[in-house]
């Protein structure tokens, strides 16, 4: 599978069973540019100044009374991160992990977070012009949003990182007192 | 870029050094000023010291704090060169006193980046009044040829041969010390290796489980560094605050030369000015009280460091008044963080009661105490790393802190242990015994709760799979492994499947991220096992409560 087609003379990467790394580069030349995943038959998208990596679905350590969209933690390379089941998130029903299934390392704030999404797709660019705000309603799935991005391939939704990591609306929570 | 960096290796050298020498000239000031004379040794030093700040700060172009420098060492030249008999020490004293504190300050907006726009005209101008002065009390004729040399007060270095190295560079090291260890635990405990006869090998990784044990030990030994460092600190409260309430004390240090991480130093310091300045404010009593209690009129705080074990304890003693139960009850009962009957508690339990948040007897908010925002954060910064602070007090006589802190957090002794699918450890300190419960010692208590009869005691037990939500096949006490824990005098017995083996394992920190979250009792660390899994460690203390 042939992942971040259009930046090979920029980037170096291998097939999909290895880490993809980012070169080092100019700031610049990571504006207005996104990782697309999928989710379903939706494709979101997450500024590659974010992703540190993108690994295989591997093994899982759970953690006791944690929201059920936060797996866990794996160990990558002896570094411990929690992953995120964004289908979960997203409050979409659960699907096994498969081969194609991902982890997108992504470090936001200083929080390194693995996002597990049903697949990866390409780097993209899509200047802030083409990004329009997200509809009004600020419930469910819509306020992880913070734009929707029109490229050529079709329509990404924008992923606003912070809120996906922070928010903390009690729906999927239940805190026993 | 190299420029750049040129520089800050430069600031950063001013910074330590100036700190250094402000440290030392405190130091020199202050026992000058309690034995009322200054040994010929201790104004060389002050000379030199002055006159290093003086040299450093005017190639920094910090010209505020050269010109303060120059004029002291205008004063010390005199000294030194004229050795005047009638000298007011006290004077001197909170003259220099003055201008370190203004040094400390500039040395601050340094380190942070800060313009370095202090004035000091007014200490200048003190001290070439004070310069005069001396100079008209002493005229040239009463010099004394040779001074009586009272006990030596400069300080015996605290460390000899050195060599400045970046602390980043030595958690580096740390860092790939710790990974080693887990490498190594994969290596020898591979799963390839299961069942296959390997005599040489299982040698030889002995031998590299010594090396690594004694590199792991060199490494850390590198980050240790005397505790004295904080001690020192002290002398300096003790000498403003005794003075400032009219009281008199004197600072005692014990074991000065213990060592600790150097992260414990950085930890401990707050917590101990907070404690001192308490044992001051609010144990030792005016000398009159003193007098009263037929107690010497001289208060005595004491500070102590020792090594125990895997423990450093740091005790700071007073002997003054000692916690006043009545009041202590009578506060927590206005600050509505009394829970039980009071006659039910005993001394020690009332008395550790001053470390609730919130807690405080100062009727009003001094300079120094009060907000009952203190004695909390002095908790907070001890359990950061992984210390505990208990208080033991006798009225009348005195009040007794002890704080005690790992020496190593990192590495542990750890059992492994299994409950369905998931991997727990327990530090192997806290185990005191395991085993395969018989149905006859089980009992089920009033309540419903599960225990365990042993040996005459009765132990209650905490099903882990139940406590966590864990999916196991092994619901039946008898089927599992029942381990009994200890910590702090209290026990219990956890229920576990099964127990796979002890390791040395290092500690990892969970991320904060899942910290933040984690609303499960006893879970705050984890670690890796030898084939790349991660198992939680369980935190007994949690557990029990």
């Amino acid at each position: 599978m042939n992942l971040l087609g259009h930046y090979h003379d920029e980037r170096s990467f291998k097939n999909m069973d290895d880490t993809v790394h980012k070169n080092e580069f100019e700031e610049d030349t990571q504006k207005d540019k996104y990782l697309t995943f999928r989710i379903e038959n939706e494709f979101y998208g997450i500024d590659i100044k974010y992703v540190i990596e993108i690994i295989g679905i591997q093994p899982i350590s759970e953690i006791p009374q944690l929201p059920e969209y936060i797996k866990g933690i794996i160990n990558l390379r002896g570094k411990i991160i929690p992953v995120m089941d964004v289908r979960l998130r997203f409050e979409k029903e659960p699907r096994e992990y498969n081969d194609r299934t991902c982890v997108i390392v992504a470090e936001i704030k200083d929080i390194s977070v693995g996002l597990i999404v049903d697949g990866v797709s390409e780097v993209i660019s899509i200047p802030e012009s083409d990004i329009v705000d997200p509809p009004e309603m600020s419930r469910d799935k819509n306020r992880f949003i913070r734009g929707i991005g029109k490229a050529q391939s079709g329509v990404k939704l924008i992923l606003d990182c912070d809120k996906l990591l922070n928010d903390r609306e009690t729906k999927s929570l239940s805190n026993i007192q | 870029m190299s420029n750049q960096f040129l520089n800050d290796t430069i600031i950063e050298a001013y910074i330590t050094e100036a700190s250094q020498l402000v440290e030392k000239l405190e130091f020199l000031i202050l026992g000058s000023e309690d034995t009322n004379s200054y040994t010929t040794e201790a104004i060389n030093e002050i000379f030199r010291i002055v006159h290093t700040i003086k040299g450093s700060s005017a190639m920094m172009e910090y010209n505020d704090i050269s010109t303060l420098a120059h004029s002291i060492e205008d004063l010390f030249y005199f000294i030194r060169e004229d050795k005047p008999s009638l000298i007011d020490y006290k004077e001197i004293s909170d003259l220099i006193l003055e201008a370190i504190d203004f040094i400390k300050v500039e040395v601050e907006k340094v380190k942070k980046g800060q313009e370095v726009d202090g004035k000091c005209d007014s200490i200048i101008e003190k001290s070439k009044i004070l310069l005069m002065k001396l100079k008209n009390a002493n005229p040239k004729s009463n010099a004394i040829k040779d001074r009586t040399e009272t006990k030596s007060l400069t300080s015996k270095p605290i460390i000899q041969e050195t060599i400045r190295v970046k602390v980043d560079k030595l958690d580096k090291l740390m860092d790939l010390v710790e990974e080693m260890v887990i490498v190594e635990a994969m290596v020898t405990h591979s799963p390839d290796l299961k069942g296959l006869e390997i005599n040489n090998f299982l040698k030889a990784s002995r031998h590299l489980h010594k090396i690594t044990s004694e590199l792991q030990d060199s490494v850390m030994s590198l980050r240790m560094v005397p505790i004295s460092i904080v001690f020192r600190k002290m002398n300096r409260i003790v000498h403003d605050m005794s003075k400032k309430l009219d009281k008199k004390v004197q600072l005692k240090l014990i074991g000065e030369d213990t060592e600790v991480d150097k992260n414990i130093i950085e930890h401990i310091s707050d917590p101990l000015m907070h404690l001192v300045r308490n044992c001051i404010d609010h144990g030792i009593e005016d000398p009159e009280g003193r007098k009263a209690a037929s107690k010497d009129e001289v208060g005595t705080v004491t500070l102590e460091a020792k090594n125990e074990g895997n423990y450093v304890i740091v005790r700071v003693e007073d002997d003054g008044a000692g916690l006043d139960k009545q009041k202590i009850l009578e506060k927590a009962e206005e600050s509505g963080i009394l829970n039980t009957d009071p006659s039910k508690m005993s001394d020690k339990e009332i008395s550790n009661l001053i470390f609730q948040p919130g807690f405080s007897t100062n009727k009003e908010i001094t300079e120094f105490s009060g907000r009952g925002v203190g004695m909390d954060v002095v908790i907070k910064n001890i359990e950061e790393i992984g210390g505990s602070v208990v208080v033991d007090s006798v009225k009348n006589k005195g009040c007794t802190f002890t704080i005690k802190i790992p020496l190593t957090l990192a590495i542990i002794d750890g059992m492994n242990i299994k409950v369905g699918n998931s991997h727990y450890t327990i530090p192997v300190t806290c185990i005191k015994e395991f085993f395969r419960p018989q149905s006859s010692d089980i009992i089920i208590g009033v309540d419903g709760k599960e225990m365990i009869m042993l040996r005459k005691k009765c132990y209650p037990i905490i099903r882990i799979h139940r406590l966590y939500n864990i999916k196991t096949n092994i619901e039946k006490l008898t089927e599992g492994v029942i381990i009994l824990v200890e910590q702090d005098g209290k026990s219990i017995c956890l229920f576990v499947d099964e127990l796979l083996g002890q390791q040395q394992i290092v500690v990892k920190p969970l991320p904060n991220y899942i910290k933040r979250m984690n609303t499960a009792k006893g879970i705050a660390e984890c670690t890796l096992l030898g084939d790349g899994s991660i198992s939680l460690i369980l935190s007994i203390s949690e557990l029990i409560e």
